[in-house]
């Protein structure tokens, strides 16, 4: 682990390498790409290396968890070894039985409630990030679909409102960085999509695998703006638009992002 | 004709530092008088357009012989933009880009009011003081084609 994040460190610190799409500006969920072709090609074949790319630890992490008998049983008592295959491609999803969204964290937490007859784990855990990451990687390279109809089309609505609110003592909105300006330099940042493809992703800067939803607490942060709590109702509703947006887009979580 | 037009800034409600004044007057695209009557200074202008604790704006734009790597795009190129702007153009620009340009990406560095969900240590503050905004009008207003 020293090793990788003295690895981190060096790749994190070389200059961002202009990408083939800078200057390309168009309304970005018609031709979504991926944060990945924003990357240097260092960073990318850290993502590409099953065994250099950190996040593959929380993966095996999540893998062993996934098998473990715990409360009332493992959750391959249920799935069975490949039964969760494909399924990160469909969250957020909403929820009959709940009544409400539900992203693949949120699942995972149901399962263990409902089904296992355990504590629901806290966002950013340890844990919950080793089995959300394990569970989207059994959808790598599937492309995501999500429903915004029925019941999720108020979650849809409230966050495509969010993405297009200006916020935070600087004034801007999610839009008007990866929407409008994506492709230019933001210092020395060139400007991505802001694409969710990649989450849970190993993020350089944090020198450690986080979810989405930390991402956009980062991205608010960076406006002066309040960050809302992870997993919050706010999130949830912005993950599904987010993710109706890259619709198309390969998954690729453990992503590696600078 | 040249309409002019008075306009009290109430965007900007009493300003709390000293030597502040309580209201901006804009005149056309322009606030003529300064913001506070301390004098400023180009070279401290040129720390603040580049620090990230203060302006940081070289996060979106560039000017050429800059002390800074990667200097942003979002921007225009300010190089010579004392050419093309006053002091009193460059000064409403600074305030708040967006009475000229409502849609527009260029933060307000002087407006405390109709903003969203402001993270609370920023709380009832504006980005730059008073004699900040002065320092890089001084620094911009200098930046000519004809200055090496
Ligand atoms: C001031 C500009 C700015 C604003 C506003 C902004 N972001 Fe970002 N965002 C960035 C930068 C810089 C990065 C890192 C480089 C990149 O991928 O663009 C980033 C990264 C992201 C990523 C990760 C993309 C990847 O592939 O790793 C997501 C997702 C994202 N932003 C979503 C959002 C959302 C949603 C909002 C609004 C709540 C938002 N951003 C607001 C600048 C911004
Ligand atoms: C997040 C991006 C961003 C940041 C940060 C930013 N600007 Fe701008 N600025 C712009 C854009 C975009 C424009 C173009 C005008 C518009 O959109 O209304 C602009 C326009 C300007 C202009 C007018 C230039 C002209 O030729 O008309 C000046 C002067 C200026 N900015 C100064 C600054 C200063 C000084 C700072 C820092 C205190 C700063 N900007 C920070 C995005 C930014």
């Amino acid at each position: 682990m020293r090793l990788l994040n003295l690895a981190a460190v060096w790749l994190g610190s070389l200059a961002i390498v202009a990408p083939v799409y800078a200057g390309t500006m168009s309304s970005s969920h018609e031709q979504p790409i991926s944060g990945y072709h924003f990357l240097t090609p260092q960073t990318r074949a850290l993502q590409d290396d099953a065994f250099a790319n950190p996040g593959y630890l929380w993966v095996a992490a999540g893998a062993e968890d996934y098998e473990k008998k715990q409360g009332t049983g493992s959750c391959m008592s249920c799935h069975g070894e490949n039964g969760l295959v494909g399924v990160a491609t469909r969250f957020p999803r909403f929820d009959e039985k709940a009544q409400t969204l539900l992203n693949l964290e949120g699942r995972i937490n149901v399962c263990r409630t409902e089904h296992q007859k355990l504590p629901a784990l806290a966002y950013e855990s340890q844990e919950l990030l080793a089995l959300s990451s394990f569970v989207a990687e059994q959808s790598r390279g599937m492309r995501t679909q999500v429903s915004v109809t029925g019941g999720a089309q108020p979650w849809f609505r409230a966050g495509e409102d969010y993405f297009f609110q200006r916020r935070g003592q600087l004034n801007l909105a999610c839009q008007q960085c990866h929407d409008q300006s994506w492709g230019k330099m933001l210092r020395g940042d060139r400007l991505s999509q802001g694409q969710p493809n990649a989450f849970p992703a190993y993020r350089l800067e944090w020198q450690t695998l986080g979810s989405l939803h930390r991402r956009l607490q980062n991205c608010e942060t960076g406006v002066r703006a309040e960050p809302q709590a992870l997993g919050s109702q706010a999130y949830l509703g912005l993950e599904l638009y987010l993710v109706w947006r890259a619709q198309g887009l390969a998954l690729e979580s453990p992503g590696v992002r600078r | 004709m040249k309409t002019i037009f008075w306009v009290v800034l109430t965007l900007i409600g009493v300003a709390a530092q000293a030597g502040a004044r309580p209201e901006l007057q804009i005149i056309g695209d322009a606030i003529v008088v300064p913001l506070t009557e301390r004098t400023a200074s180009a070279e401290m202008g040129e720390r603040i357009f580049v620090s990230r604790e203060s302006g940081h704006c070289v996060l979106c734009h560039q000017v050429a012989g800059l002390d800074a790597p990667f200097q942003g795009d979002i921007g225009p190129q300010l190089s010579d933009v004392g050419d093309r702007l006053s002091p009193a153009q460059l000064r409403l620009r600074i305030v708040d880009s967006s009475i000229l340009n409502a849609q527009t990406i260029m933060p307000p560095y002087y407006r405390r009011q109709n903003l969203h969900r402001v993270a609370s240590q920023y709380e009832g503050e504006t980005v730059l003081t008073a004699l900040q905004i002065e320092h890089l009008v001084a620094y911009l207003s200098q930046r000519r084609s004809d200055t090496p």
